[in-house]
């Protein structure tokens, strides 16, 4: 696969692979499957992070038969635990010793005929479904109580059910039920064009359009050995700050609504309206959709008067992040809330500014530059008290990164075209990332013929962290929950998809 | 330490009056729906219904050629027919206000029925009066239809003002509000929600993928949307619409807003 170190082994040999990869400091970053030919039996791919500017390793094991097992890495590499379970349901290969051999990603109850990500699984047929009981951890005791949250919240959430046992105030152990939402977009990709592809990838996650169209059409371009014109690489980093800088206003608005601190909800949201309009302004979008290709941008964009907007909405949003910064009665709920160690941050697959709030120095922008990244001056925020307030901390500091990088971008804007063509050869391969909002985002597309995209597998940000966040639950109690669920920052749609 | 109220004060007002005064709308710049001029289409020419990801846009042919047909309920938007279009009869606009309350208006049609847009049914207020509530249930969206709903509750929208509000229990509900293609796990939730509430019930179709499925319509986890779920009261394409789109329809389902659109023809 392009953008890849990759190794072919025999399903045997992935176990020894994968240990040698995390004794040498490498993370792996996701695992997937897919069906080269139908009816032939499945390849796994395990995609892993070693050192910034190192090309990422890809492992790849074919299955030699259909039906065939493999040994489950999750008891030593936990956060292949949840890659591990869908593959098991989108794809039907079961890992054998796996800690929590249950359904993830297609509930229980739901009975697909074969595999959904089988090419031959008939593409118009909803799967069978009936509701069923489902797996919970058993926490016995004479005061436990259980509340099941959901999966329709209170005020406008996404759906989701939290599932908490509970002594008076004291959370004992939390168990969030997900997936409500699973649309099944990576079989959507099945046979696409990259264009009309690209319109999918937008809406995988609404407010994370830039990331997640950005990651899939420089997997595309890695595919197909195309470099996009310079100006096109300007105008990423330009969309992909836009998309930052209202997501991270939003943030502190709404972490502000679950600490009841009203003016500084309506502020920050305020703010982040204000963005939004910015980019329906300059784009035509308010979530930036509609521009980014593969090859480029479908149009170039008059971006000469965003310097000047951006640096009259400069000194309130430094004001408004000052000013949360003491106030007692905010500051008082986040600190300690929610702490996430580093250790655990890194085996169960934490990301972006989760991470970089618990002291993992990792950030794709700088790691492994895409766009016109590696032409600009950033730092990485890191902290590492790894509580709701690092959290915030980490992206108030990425808020006024992403406003100085928008300005050197622009000042910095070459002139030329924005797109060029591509055409992808038969069977090609590319990977794809980017560090999004919220946390880095894998795209890997496999070519089938004619140009039309066989496989692409998503690993969004919100997968992985949603796997950390209920770690920082346990033990905790009740008063804290809204706000640690906010301090996250995660969506819904991105980790279901 | 800071004194919030004082800083609040300081700040002043930021909520638009729109749509009760000459105040702005706040969407400048932004790109709605295309806009179709049938004059202008060439013959034999699909490009628009070849890059349109949702279906809808499609051809038809009958014995006196072949017609171009458009369904506004599964547009999301893209623009993609606007950048393919040769000849300029698909065009982008700032057309957004596309609420109405029949699935139908929002399908293209050669004529229009020269009935009167609507027939305006006072029951909706003498139930209300000016107040609603809404129950908002999440069946499956990208969260673009979310960002924009709790948008409704920033400053600069403030729904408050308008008496709509947003009640966590669909026992105090008069309006259900879905988003999302209404994926097989959330059905099940999502008709409980409508059973539980009070009669009189009404139902609004928020965002292209609640009325049609639109981009992520059927496939192995996805229903189309509304159809043949629950009856829906008033449809919202978009994708998502924008906040202002959102109140506008609102209104229009409290029969305190025209409806702008009939036949996929929009008139403000």
């Amino acid at each position: 696969m392009n953008g890849t170190d990759e190794r072919t082994l025999s399903p045997s040999a992935v176990p020894r692979a994968c240990q040698q990869l995390s004794e040498e400091g490498a993370r792996l970053q996701m695992a997937y499957a897919w069906f080269p030919e139908p009816g032939e039996p499945p390849e796994v791919l395990y995609l892993a992070d070693r050192k910034p500017h190192e090309p990422f390793p890809l492992l790849r094991c074919r299955l030699s038969a259909a039906g065939e097992q493999l040994a489950s890495l999750a008891p030593e590499i936990p956060l292949l635990g949840w890659y591990e379970r869908e593959i098991t349901d989108l794809c039907g290969i079961s890992f054998q010793g796996h800690p929590e051999p249950h359904p993830l990603v297609l509930h229980e109850g739901a009975h697909p005929s074969i595999p959904p990500l089988d090419p031959r699984y008939p593409k118009e047929s909803m799967i069978a479904y009936s509701s069923e009981p489902w797996e919970l951890p058993s926490v016995e005791g004479s005061d436990v109580q259980v509340l099941p949250f959901g999966p329709v919240r209170g005020d406008v959430l996404e759906s989701a059910q939290i599932v908490f046992y509970y002594i008076g105030e004291a959370i004992l152990h939390c168990h969030p039920r997900l997936f409500f939402k699973h649309r099944g977009m990576e079989k959507r990709f099945e046979g696409l064009q990259p264009l009309l592809a690209t319109l999918l990838a937008e809406r995988i996650s609404g407010v994370d359009s830039v990331a997640h169209s950005l990651a899939f059409c420089q997997a595309v371009e890695t595919a197909c050995e195309c470099e996009i014109p310079e100006r096109a690489r300007y105008l990423r980093v330009v969309l992909a700050e836009l998309e930052r800088l209202y997501n991270h206003l939003h943030y502190l608005g709404h972490l502000c609504h679950t600490t009841t601190l009203k003016v500084g909800e309506a502020q920050g949201k305020l703010l982040a309206e204000q963005c939004k309009q910015l980019n329906a302004i300059f784009t035509g979008s308010r979530f930036l959709r509609g521009l980014i290709k593969p090859g480029g941008l479908r149009r170039d964009i008059d971006l000469e008067a965003l310097p000047h907007r951006l640096r009259m909405l400069e000194p309130e949003i430094t004001t408004y992040m000052q000013e949360l910064e003491v106030t007692n009665s905010h500051l008082d709920r986040l600190i300690t809330t929610g702490h996430l160690p580093r250790q655990l941050a890194f085996d169960q697959g934490a990301t972006g500014p989760i991470k970089r709030a618990s002291g993992i120095d990792r950030d794709l922008r700088c790691d492994h530059p895409y766009a016109a990244y590696d032409r600009l001056a950033m730092d990485i925020p890191v902290r590492t008290d790894g509580d709701a307030h690092a959290r915030a901390q980490v992206r108030m500091a990425e808020i006024n990164n992403s406003l100085s990088l928008l300005l050197q971008a622009i000042d910095n804007m070459p002139e030329g075209p924005v797109e060029t063509k591509l055409s992808a050869p038969a069977g090609a391969e590319g990977l794809g990332w980017c560090e999004g909002t919220r946390g880095s985002m894998y795209y890997c597309v496999h070519f089938g013929a004619n140009g039309a995209l066989a496989r692409v597998k998503v690993k969004s940000p919100s997968f992985s962290n949603w796997r950390v966040f209920p770690f920082t639950v346990h033990d905790t109690n009740m008063m804290d929950y809204a706000i640690n669920e906010a301090s996250f920052g995660l969506t819904m749609a991105g980790c279901d998809r | 330490m800071p004194i919030w109220t004082l800083f609040g004060v300081k700040r002043g007002v930021a909520t638009s009056a729109w749509p009760g005064k000459e105040d702005p709308d706040l969407q400048s710049g932004l790109l709605g729906m295309p806009k179709f001029l049938p004059d202008h289409c060439q013959e034999n020419c699909r490009a628009c219904a070849d890059s349109c990801l949702p279906g809808a846009i499609g051809v038809e042919s009958d014995s006196s050629g072949e017609r171009l047909t458009l369904d506004y309920g599964k547009c999301i938007a893209c623009q993609l027919c606007t950048e393919v279009c040769p000849t300029d009869a698909l065009n982008k606009s700032s057309d957004w206000a596309f609420g109405v309350r029949k699935r139908e208006d929002l399908v293209w049609a050669e004529a229009l029925a020269s009935q009167p847009a609507q027939e305006l049914t006072s029951k909706i207020q003498k139930c209300f009066g000016r107040s609603l509530h809404i129950r908002h249930v999440d069946a499956g969206s990208c969260n673009g239809c979310e960002s924009e709903l709790q948008a409704l509750n920033n400053p600069y929208y403030n729904l408050h003002r308008l008496g709509i509000f947003f009640t966590p229990s669909p026992r105090f509900a008069d309006l259900l509000l879905v988003t999302g293609s209404v994926t097989y796990a959330m059905r099940e939730p999502l008709l409980e929600t409508y059973n539980g509430m009070p009669e009189p019930r009404w139902v609004m179709a928020m965002g292209t993928c609640a009325i049609s499925g639109g981009a992520t319509a059927g496939g192995y986890s996805c229903a189309h949307g509304l159809e043949g779920v629950l009856p829906v009261d008033i449809y919202v394409p978009g994708c998502p619409p924008n906040p202002a789109a959102m109140i506008h329809a609102l209104l229009v389902l409290l029969n305190r807003a025209a409806q702008h659109v009939q036949g996929g023809h929009y008139a403000k």
